[in-house]
């Protein structure tokens, strides 16, 4: 059906950000298909090295879930950002994924982790690495006809250690600035993984900052500036209630209290 | 536009319906039931006057589609005093002057029996990250949070 190109057709997952869009009609999809009943997307298991999410998971049961807590830290650090308990209680991972909302906390952290977006279509499945999956404001990698399947993301070891940090103007409210923050190790930096969120057109990889403060100690306070400064100018997107330059300021203090908060 | 036969439970009774596929389930509950306790402020998920209880969880009755609750239990506002903590908060609301207009009621007392049955406590700061998704227009929300910490110190009382 979702790949009958005769009618506009569009899933419908938690519903949390396309039944807004159909309420206000900015979407107008002829034929709706309803994924809340295919319990087949709701698991969330262990795989050999990663952790397995379909895509129906609602960020509660996320919450809950004592498998993320262990394995997948930093997603369970993210979660309590996201909007407010009844937003929460039907928003779905694989629904935030696929809208790819460059201010959305999922598909940084996703990226920061190196995970894998699985999607199927009528012609099968394949997986999609979280890097190359966003390509921009709603826009993402799926092809027509695709869904998202799952998400695997890779378990943490015990030394990795993870940051995350979000200024927004209100609890729950979506992210001025924020950033998602993974380390093999801290004390020196090796295999630094920083992506922001909400600041660019999409889940922006700090490139930089990661070879800046690779090898240095977390709290090296030269280093931190360094990295704080090498933050791309140039991407930072400005909107009515926040301005590039302000963006670029917020971002950095968001940097430095994630990294900050890894060092205790 | 084409109809769909759902059944819920609503408040406790059992009903049967020809609703529109694209209907929302708030707009069913008000419009279709006649049961206007809950309100529609914004219709975008933002507001929570609208939020009611699905099979015990609390969710924007504007951002779910009446087809999606075929086969649940609803409560609403007018169901909520059949529920202890229900009728604890709505006493405690009025005790406490935690509504002027009362817009926001029904979404406030809904997202706070939520609260309370997953075991919140009555430390200010959780009470109103949980609320937080719940706009008052009125009452400034100091007087909301006395009412919901009241109801979670009562039931701790042996
Ligand atoms: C008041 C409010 C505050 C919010 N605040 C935040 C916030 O702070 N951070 C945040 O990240 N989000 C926030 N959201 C959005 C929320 O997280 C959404 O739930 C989420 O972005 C989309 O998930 P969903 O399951 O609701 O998807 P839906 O709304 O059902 O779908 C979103 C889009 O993805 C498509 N889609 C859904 N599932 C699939 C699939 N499996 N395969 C292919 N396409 C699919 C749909 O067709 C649609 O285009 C907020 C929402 C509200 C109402
Ligand atoms: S009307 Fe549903 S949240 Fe405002
Ligand atoms: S009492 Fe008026 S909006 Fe809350």
């Amino acid at each position: 059906m979702i790949a009958d190109d005769t009618q506009t057709c569009q899933p419908l997952a938690g519903g949390q950000s396309l039944m807004p869009m159909l309420n206000l009609r900015v979407a107008q999809p002829e034929v709706l298909v309803d994924l809340n009943r295919i319990a087949a997307l709701s698991f969330i298991e262990i795989q050999n090295d990663v952790v397995h999410i379909g895509a129906m998971v609602r960020y509660t049961a996320l919450m809950h879930s004592p498998l993320i807590d262990k394995h997948v830290p930093l997603l369970a650090m993210a979660l309590p950002y996201i909007a407010h308990q009844a937003v929460r209680n039907r928003g779905t991972i694989g629904g935030s994924v696929a809208l790819a909302d460059p201010a959305a906390e999922m598909p940084a952290v996703l990226k920061a982790l190196a995970a894998t977006i699985v999607v199927v279509s009528a012609h099968g499945q394949r997986e999609i690495p979280a890097e190359a999956f966003f390509l921009g404001i709603y826009e993402t990698a799926l092809d027509e006809g695709e869904l998202v399947h799952s998400i695997k993301i890779p378990l943490a070891t015990s030394g990795h250690r993870f940051g995350f940090y979000e200024l927004a103007r209100r609890h729950g409210d979506y992210a001025m600035a924020g950033v998602a923050v993974s380390a093999q190790s801290i004390n020196p930096c090796t295999e630094l993984s920083i992506v922001f969120f909400g600041v660019a057109d999409q889940p922006l990889r700090a490139v930089d900052a990661q070879a800046v403060l690779e090898g240095c100690a977390i709290s090296d306070n030269a280093a931190l500036t360094a990295a704080q400064q090498s933050l791309p100018a140039e991407l930072m997107l400005g909107d009515t209630g926040v301005s590039a330059d302000t963006r670029l300021q917020l971002a950095r203090v968001a940097l430095k209290r994630a990294l900050l908060s890894m060092a205790d | 536009m084409k109809n769909k036969e759902i059944e819920v439970c609503i408040n406790g009774e059992t009903i049967q319906a020809s609703v529109p596929v694209r209907m929302n389930l708030v707009d069913f509950i008000r419009e279709k039931l006649g049961l206007t306790g809950s309100h529609v402020g914004c219709e975008q998920g933002v507001c929570g006057a609208c939020t009611i209880s699905i099979d015990g969880v609390a969710v924007r009755g504007c951002l779910m589609l009446a087809v999606q609750a075929d086969g649940s239990s609803i409560t609403t506002i007018e169901g909520v005093s059949e529920n202890p903590v229900g009728s604890a908060l709505q006493r405690a609301f009025v005790e406490h002057n935690a509504l002027q207009c009362g817009f926001c009621t029904p979404g406030m007392i809904a997202s706070s029996i939520e609260y309370i049955e997953q075991g919140g406590l009555s430390d200010r700061a959780a009470i109103r990250e949980h609320l937080s998704g719940n706009y008052c227009r009125c009452t400034g929300y100091q007087s909301i949070i006395d009412a919901v910490a009241s109801v979670v110190d009562q039931r701790a009382e042996p």
